[in-house]
């Protein structure tokens, strides 16, 4: 990453021109070289830069999840990441869960069971659901779990664990909004998918 | 009228649609990039009611990347004529309600045209404003109707002397807040002007609509109007009509030379898309010993703005929903320096329906009466108001197929008595309805020569499966599979359609749909099914044929069970069962319509307990305007939820047999929900949402 830029350019009396950096962007296992600018958020950048609009905007404050991605096979809200960094990280959006033009069983579950209405949750949704299913096979417990004493806390090993009823589906997917009110379908999916 | 034999429909079909969908390639309004792209972004009102004096345009013209800062003072005119008053954007220095539109900002990119919006000063003169709808406010007055069509007031017999004489009177005043859409696609447009007119990707329940708004707004024939509209993120009402964005889009591209993207954030929606009115509401019931009805009243009072009137028709329902000699039903309005209320899911039945329904829960108590009971006893013959037959109406089979798969039977009404552990728990039943419409549409049908067909129609799916469900329509009308037919939708450009909306989509857009295949179906027989090189089409308008629907009342009718269990220490109440069972006649799609009901069902719990938007009496503003603050039910809310139906042949509907379910989900669950919480608690909750803190005395 080449440190930030700050343009000369167009720059009124007293008004800070913006601060651009350019970074490489790994997205789907494909790399982007761009230049954002600082202010800008990943999910901005992935829907107004990249062409990928598969993440979405349902309020740009980390509210609703609509705009879920992966980060490292992690959950994480892309309008509250700033683009800048995230430039060593391998981001995955809802795009990218196909492989070779298969959808990935969740994907071919959520459309078996109705899962969305409008789908303007769904990619969210879906991105939100590998992360939590990665989550409770790492044995990271959710406030229904359980024996959880506290947040971060490490639940029993594997053998110990309970598995992935219901109701751990709803707690650990209640970050991702539907106002279509496709959740009792989108808990079939994931529970037809998980392990 | 026969409805056609078919196939597809009624099959549980997957959405036609659903793998674009969740692969991320479904195009949502927002995702639309035409070159020479810039960003919009509004700039809101900071008062409630007042002149803007001097807007700081210069300032942020020195801001890199800034194209255009406009407001009234350099705004292009535009012609609102009879038109929504809403819409005429940047016109007047005029301040209506806190958030109204005063400047748009218009800049390279999103980042420096949010921050322009951002530090545009704008001055105001303000006035004193008055934003609290309150019982007896001297400015309530009598609408000339209400939405849409319905007399304002309507009085039969005297209801005053019934009750006077009734054994059992309940009356009681209930309250609703003002609830907010929040379709979880924000309201988008991207407007791009050329040569030939106007072309605009909007987020829309009614592409049709919008382009017969804009045209004449910016001196336009509809001809050189186009509204794009593939996919819509959900609407519920909010984006049935033009919203002012869609013109500040539309100007903001004219003024800059240049195609325009504005999003409007989930805080700005707040003010600017629609929102339901709040509603005081009194209903008074008299009846005999029986629990029979002798008299019904139900009066309203509602908000609307300054800018334009919307009177909702909350005490509609209570015209048709049970037997009584003696009847009135009001709504009363008042105008206040408040964003225009709108259409909400099921406007007039969601809030009028808790009233009701709870109203009709305390009658059952005061009359030692069963609550399914009491409303199969005071079931009418006809439409009661009108006299005219109902085509079907299956309430009472609802309630006695809920009450069998609820397992009601045997139930204790006594109220507050069952407790396990810290949780007091308690059921609850309410009925549902809504109106039957279908409105004028028309549609082409088209023989391709590779034998496959397409049907096209403006039509729009907003997630209610319309695509999917126009197609098996149009398979089946065709006698074709569904994968030879391709139905295109979303487009003005396409034949003239009625919006998503009044639950009416399916019906009016199925209607021409079945019309068109019959006719490309007549021609394709004349000439022994030979399809010519360019193909073959035929087309049909069903203005005639909706005009001379027989005068029936037409109904959709449901019935609600919840079950719900009370805090003890904290009052909180959840909902741990909700039951709907609906008699909408023919189910087209299982599939899609259990999600619809489910989704209108989960609205309806949200409604219960979580939504209400908070005026600030001090700023005039709806202080809790983002997701942090206007809760809506999430995963973990919404726990053993199931919607069923009842088998209901009603062949004078339309060729379908079909009634609209985008609505009725909504209608009854708040006072179903309201309902198990009393008899859950011996608390009645007579003012949405049932907080805790509502609660929490009652039941410590
Ligand atoms: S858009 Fe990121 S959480 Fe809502
Ligand atoms: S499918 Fe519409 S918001 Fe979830």
């Amino acid at each position: 990453m080449r440190g930030p830029v700050r343009s000369e350019d167009n720059n009124g009396p007293g008004f800070p021109a913006p601060v651009t950096a350019d970074i490489r962007l790994s997205v789907n296992g494909d790399e982007h070289p761009v230049t954002v600018d600082t202010r800008e958020t990943l999910l901005d950048t992935l829907r107004e830069h990249l062409g990928l609009t598969g993440a979405k905007k349902g309020c740009d404050h980390g509210q609703c999840g609509a705009c879920t991605v992966l980060v490292d096979g992690r959950r994480a809200k892309a309008c509250l990441t700033l683009t800048v960094t995230v430039d060593d990280r391998e981001i995955t959006t809802v795009e990218g869960l196909a492989r070779d033009g298969v959808p990935h069983p969740l994907q071919a579950a959520f459309v078996e069971q109705d899962a969305f209405q409008c789908g303007y949750c769904t990619p969210g949704q879906l991105c939100s659901a590998v992360g939590m299913l990665a989550e409770f096979a790492a044995g990271w417990p959710s406030s229904v779990t359980l024996g959880a004493v506290s947040p971060g806390a490490v639940a029993p090993g594997v053998e110990g664990r309970p598995p992935l009823c219901d109701d751990e589906i709803r707690e650990r997917m209640s970050g991702n909004l539907c106002r279509c009110g496709a959740y009792p379908n989108i808990v079939a999916a994931i529970r037809q998918v998980a392990p | 009228m026969t409805t056609v034999a078919m196939p597809n429909v009624g099959s549980a079909l997957d959405r036609v649609d659903a793998l674009e969908k969740v692969t991320g390639r479904a195009r949502y309004a927002y995702e639309n990039f035409p070159a020479d792209l810039a960003y919009a972004v509004p700039v809101q009102a900071t008062i409630a009611k007042g002149e803007i004096s001097a807007v700081d345009v210069d300032a942020v013209l020195q801001l890199p990347g800034v194209i255009a800062a406009i407001w009234h003072a350099n705004a292009p005119r535009l012609a609102p004529r009879n038109g929504d008053p809403e819409l005429a954007v940047l016109q007047s220095s005029r301040v209506a309600y806190r958030g109204q539109y005063v400047a748009v900002v218009v800049a390279e990119t999103l980042e420096s045209a949010s921050e322009a919006a951002r530090v545009l000063r704008v001055r105001y003169d303000a006035d004193e404003h008055d934003v609290e709808l309150r019982p007896g406010h001297p400015g309530l007055y009598r609408p000339d109707h209400v939405n849409p069509y319905f007399p304002t007031d309507t009085e039969q017999g005297d209801p005053d002397a019934a009750l006077a004489a009734a054994r059992v009177v309940v009356d009681a005043t209930y309250s609703t807040p003002a609830e907010h859409n929040n379709p979880m696609e924000p309201h988008a447009t991207v407007a791009v002007w050329d040569a030939e007119g106007l072309t605009v990707y909007d987020s829309t329940q009614g592409a049709s609509n919008i382009r017969d708004t804009l045209a004449p707004l910016f001196g336009l024939p509809p001809g050189s109007v186009r509204v794009i509209s593939p996919h819509v993120g959900g609407g519920f009402g909010a984006k049935a009509r033009a919203h002012p964005h869609v013109a500040l889009a539309a100007l903001a591209a004219k003024q800059v030379g240049r195609p325009v993207k504005l999003a409007v954030t989930r805080q700005q929606m707040f003010a600017v898309t629609g929102y339901r009115t709040p509603t005081i509401q009194r209903v008074r019931l008299g009846a005999d010993a029986d629990g029979r009805l002798t008299a019904i009243v139900h009066e309203a009072i509602e908000q609307s703005s300054t800018v334009s009137e919307f009177a909702e028709q909350t005490a509609v329902p209570t015209r048709m929903m049970y037997a009584a000699p003696n009847r009135r039903t009001t709504h009363r309005l008042v105008r206040l320096d408040v964003p225009t209320p709108s259409w909400m899911r099921a406007p007039g039945e969601a809030p009028g329906m808790y009233a009701l329904e709870s109203a009709m829960d305390e009658l059952a108590i005061a009359c030692r009466i069963d609550p399914i009971e009491l409303r199969i006893r005071n079931e009418p013959d006809v439409d009661p108001e009108s006299g005219r037959p109902f085509s079907s109406r299956n309430l009472v089979a609802c309630l006695r197929e809920g009450a069998r798969r609820f397992g009601w039977a045997g139930r204790d009404p006594e109220p507050g008595i069952r407790r396990e552990g810290g949780l007091l728990v308690g059921t609850g039943v309410a009925a549902s309805v809504f109106p039957v419409y279908r409105m004028p549409s028309q549609a082409t049908a088209r023989a391709e020569p590779d034998g496959g067909f397409t049907v096209r129609i403006a039509a729009a799916d907003i997630g209610t499966g319309a695509r999917t469900v126009l197609t098996q329509i149009a398979a089946d009308a065709l006698d074709a599979p569904m994968d030879r037919v391709r139905v295109e939708i979303g487009d003005s450009a396409l034949p003239p359609a009625w919006v998503a909306g009044g639950s009416a989509g399916t019906a009016s857009w199925g209607t021409a749909v079945v019309r068109a295949c019959e006719a490309l179906m007549d021609v394709l027989h004349g000439r022994a099914g030979d399809v010519p090189p360019e193909g073959l089409e035929a087309s049909a308008d069903t203005t005639q044929e909706v005009r001379a629907q027989r005068r029936f009342a037409q109904h959709a009718f449901g019935a609600q069970f919840a079950e719900v269990a009370v805090d003890m220490d904290t009052g909180e109440a959840r909902v741990r069962r909700l039951l709907g069972v609906f008699a909408a006649g023919r189910i087209l799609n299982p599939k899609t319509a259990r999600s619809q009901l489910i989704g209108g069902m989960t609205m309806g719990l949200s409604m219960a307990l979580l939504e209400e938007s908070v005026m600030d009496q001090e700023f005039g503003d709806y202080l809790n305007h983002d997701f942090a603050q206007y809760h809506i039910a999430a995963s973990a809310d919404v726990r053993d939820i199931d919607a069923v139906w009842i088998e209901e042949d009603d062949p004078g509907l339309n060729p379908m047999g079909s009634k609209g379910i985008g609505e009725i989900g909504i209608v009854g669950t708040a006072a179903a929900i309201a309902n198990a919480v009393h008899h859950a608690t011996g608390v009645r909750v007579r003012d949405l949402p049932i907080r805790l803190d509502k609660l929490v005395h009652g039941v410590i």
